[in-house]
């Protein structure tokens, strides 16, 4: 098993190691873009569907309700192949990066939505009592508190971000997965490969709820 | 913007795309089946005494819980005939995969579930005098159920959603039929929007169905 002959799975990797490792780095990179893109939707779709006036609440309603209920596959391909129409030269990574960060926009404005909607109503009675505007009520009030109820949540979501990055594989974006497909085509080792890249991807997951963990024992005493 | 809506090639087709949608219902819906029993055995097995048995399982549950499901579906495929696991067909593949990936999912539901289960009501099924086996049979499962019935509805709408990753191993479900009709036809608004309509109203008709099998099961506590 731990023999170094062509062939092998160690000789293997080895060949493959700057292909696989480049895949990660997309992966990384895919998984980084649309988390970030999707909490900066996310925190303002959030406070608009919570604190917007109606036609923001019912617009923001239609494109979160619509978001959620379509595989992202679906998605994705919709934004590979429609994009192009619309007669924006687009790559495959950049399509995925819009599919990807609406999709994620949309579940996180969900959760800071209803995290700010468990925030009890005195909290912002107070604000307002001693004289604070709507942007500071957000910013010195409401959002602190939020970011405590947000974090399990938005941790969750980055671990789906990071296995969604996946599906990108079908419209040709080099990440882990399809890197490690091309490494199997060439050296048939299929057991061996996809199990190594799903090791892989626990691992990052892993790491991602122990920092989530981590983060949240750190702002414990963001509660009231 | 010039372009013409052309819903023609579309309707020609609407039978298969209907077809599609249909298939990864059932996809869902058996996946669901069999991820519940698996749920329930391995909730119940992680309250076991025997720790590596309940090592194993945990490792089952994060290991699934933290792999894409795309790769999932392609060592099952691919990768199990190797081990001289061969499948029927590619649906018997999927399924098998779903169902182990609905399994972990669920279990978690379950275990929640069976510790949220007031620990009077187990008192009372000893007090009157139930055995072990009679207490989860009569007591523990049905409510258990009723108040996991909400996380069961999200997992079957989101396991509908998956069955759409079917269309990677050529599974002739919604996603691979409106990739063909795209492919074939090049009408690409057309065909993305009706597949994106149909998931919707599906996913939507689901909650609205669960919703009211839930307040029919309310638990009244």
């Amino acid at each position: 098993m731990f023999s170094f002959e062509p062939g092998t799975f160690l000789f293997e990797a080895w060949v493959a190691r700057n292909q696989l490792l480049a895949g990660l780095a997309v992966t990384a990179q895919l998984s980084v873009i649309t988390i970030f893109a999707g909490s900066v939707i996310g925190v303002f779709g959030g406070v608009g569907l919570t604190y917007g006036p109606l036609p923001i609440r019912f617009l923001l309603r239609v494109y979160v309700d619509a978001v959620r209920g379509i595989p992202v596959l679906v998605l994705i391909l919709f934004s590979y192949y429609g994009l192009a129409l619309l007669g924006i030269h687009i790559s495959p990574f950049t399509a995925g990066v819009v599919a990807l960060g609406g999709f994620c926009g949309a579940h996180m404005s969900e959760t800071v939505r209803g995290a700010l909607e468990s925030i009890p109503a005195g909290q912002t009675e107070a604000a307002k009592a001693i004289g604070l505007r709507f942007t500071q009520r957000l910013r010195y009030v409401l959002l602190p508190q939020a970011v405590r109820r947000l974090l399990p949540p938005w941790v969750n979501t980055g671990v789906e971000m990071v296995k969604g990055t996946t599906l990108l594989s079908i419209i040709g974006v080099v990440e882990l997965l399809l890197a490690t497909q091309q490494t199997i085509a060439r050296n048939y080792l299929i057991l061996q490969f996809y199990f190594a890249a799903g090791m892989l991807y626990v691992l990052v997951n892993i790491t991602i709820s122990q920092l989530g963990a981590l983060l949240e024992r750190r702002t414990a005493h963001l509660r009231y | 913007m010039t372009y013409q809506f052309n819903f023609d090639p579309i309707f020609r087709s609407f039978d298969k795309m209907l077809a599609g949608l249909w298939l990864g219902l059932w996809l869902a819906a058996l996946s669901l089946a069999i991820g519940c029993v698996i749920g329930l055995l391995v909730a119940y097995g992680r309250q076991s005494r025997i720790a590596p048995l309940r090592w194993a399982l945990v490792t089952y549950v994060e290991v699934i819980r933290n792999c894409p499901i795309l790769l999932l579906i392609f060592f099952v495929y691919f990768g199990l005939p190797e081990l001289g696991i061969f499948f029927l067909d590619k649906i018997d593949s999927f399924i098998l995969t779903l169902s182990v990936y609905a399994g972990a999912y669920l279990s978690e539901v379950f275990r929640s579930g069976l510790t949220s289960i007031p620990v009077r009501y187990v008192e009372a099924a000893k007090a009157i005098g139930l055995r072990p086996w009679q207490r989860q049979r009569y007591v523990v499962l049905p409510v258990m159920f009723r108040i996991t019935l909400p996380a069961l509805a999200n997992n079957l709408i989101s396991l509908f959603k998956d069955t759409s990753l079917a269309a990677a191993i050529a599974i002739p479900e919604l996603t691979f039929i409106t990739r063909q009709i795209n492919a074939n036809t090049f009408r690409v608004m057309e065909s993305w929007l009706t597949a994106s309509v149909l998931y919707l109203v599906t996913c939507y008709a689901i909650a609205w169905a669960l919703r009211r099998v839930e307040r029919r099961y309310a638990v009244i506590r």
